[in-house]
């Protein structure tokens, strides 16, 4: 990665802040004009949204950690499978 | 939500079976190892922690060494069993997010606007969310970031149709 070549203007940083906020869910766009203060808003926006999602995974982890018992994973894989490839 | 037309076939849904293959395994695995009659705290607390690990390592592995962070989990997980959620539980570093970006540090990117100085500092919280995230530059931590929401979504989606499953078979 040469400092050279890795020169990023400005409209190209724009660009990737604005795909990332497409992809948050509680993000309100065009209430500022400025693009520096909506920069920040979308990388806040963008931490708290990772941090939800890791702690869901733990969340989820510890649900499945109880009812692994009731789990029988080998007999319903095939509709399971299917069910789940679904969507 | 936006749908943006993909050139290859559609990759986001074979590495959606490819976790979810692989996170099944896992789980099977996790399920043999711990028989269902031990189900002391203990027990429940181990098989949290290695279904969490399971989740986060299946997701790394289906994405291959494809994405720098994919490398840097993996790696991680190579050389540290569990400390990835250590890692992770120890993120409290918002020391500045919301400092005006008039604060010029020090840029160390090449264009010297006051805006790009701000964007270091409110970069490095998300840094240490991401997977390797220190050592990437500001525009691959930006697209590392966005695919790295998109397979934690797909996680997230994954687990909750199992729970709902055998929630609903029981």
């Amino acid at each position: 990665m040469s400092g050279a070549s890795n020169k990023i203007t400005d409209d190209e940083l724009n660009a990737l802040i604005l795909r990332l906020g497409t992809l948050l869910p509680q993000l309100n766009h065009g209430r500022h004009g400025r693009a520096s203060s909506s920069t920040t808003k979308i990388l806040k926006e963008t931490c708290s949204y990772i941090r939800r999602l890791q702690k869901e995974v733990d969340d989820l982890s510890k649900r499945l950690s109880k009812c692994l018992d009731s789990m029988d994973i080998t007999s319903s894989d095939a509709e399971f499978l299917t069910n789940l490839l679904q969507q | 939500m936006m749908n943006s037309p993909q050139q290859v076939k559609n990759p986001s849904s074979s590495l959606k079976s490819r976790f979810i293959t692989r996170f099944l395994g896992a789980l099977t695995k996790i399920n043999a190892e711990h028989p269902i009659s031990s189900s002391s705290p203990t027990r429940i607390f181990q098989r949290y922690r290695r279904i969490k690990v399971a989740s986060n390592k299946s997701m790394a592995y289906s994405v291959r060494s494809r994405r720098i962070w994919s490398r840097a989990m993996l790696s991680r997980f190579r050389s540290r069993r569990s400390a990835f959620s250590v890692r992770r539980s120890s993120v409290k570093t918002t020391n500045c997010t919301t400092s005006p970006p008039s604060a010029l540090i020090k840029v160390t990117i090449n264009e010297n606007k006051i805006a790009k100085g701000g964007l270091d500092m409110q970069t490095d919280e998300l840094r240490e969310l991401v997977p390797g995230g220190e050592a990437m530059d500001v525009c691959n931590l930006l697209g590392e970031t966005a695919h790295y929401i998109k397979c934690l979504t797909t996680q997230v989606q994954v687990m909750r149709k199992i729970v709902d499953f055998y929630h609903l078979s029981k």
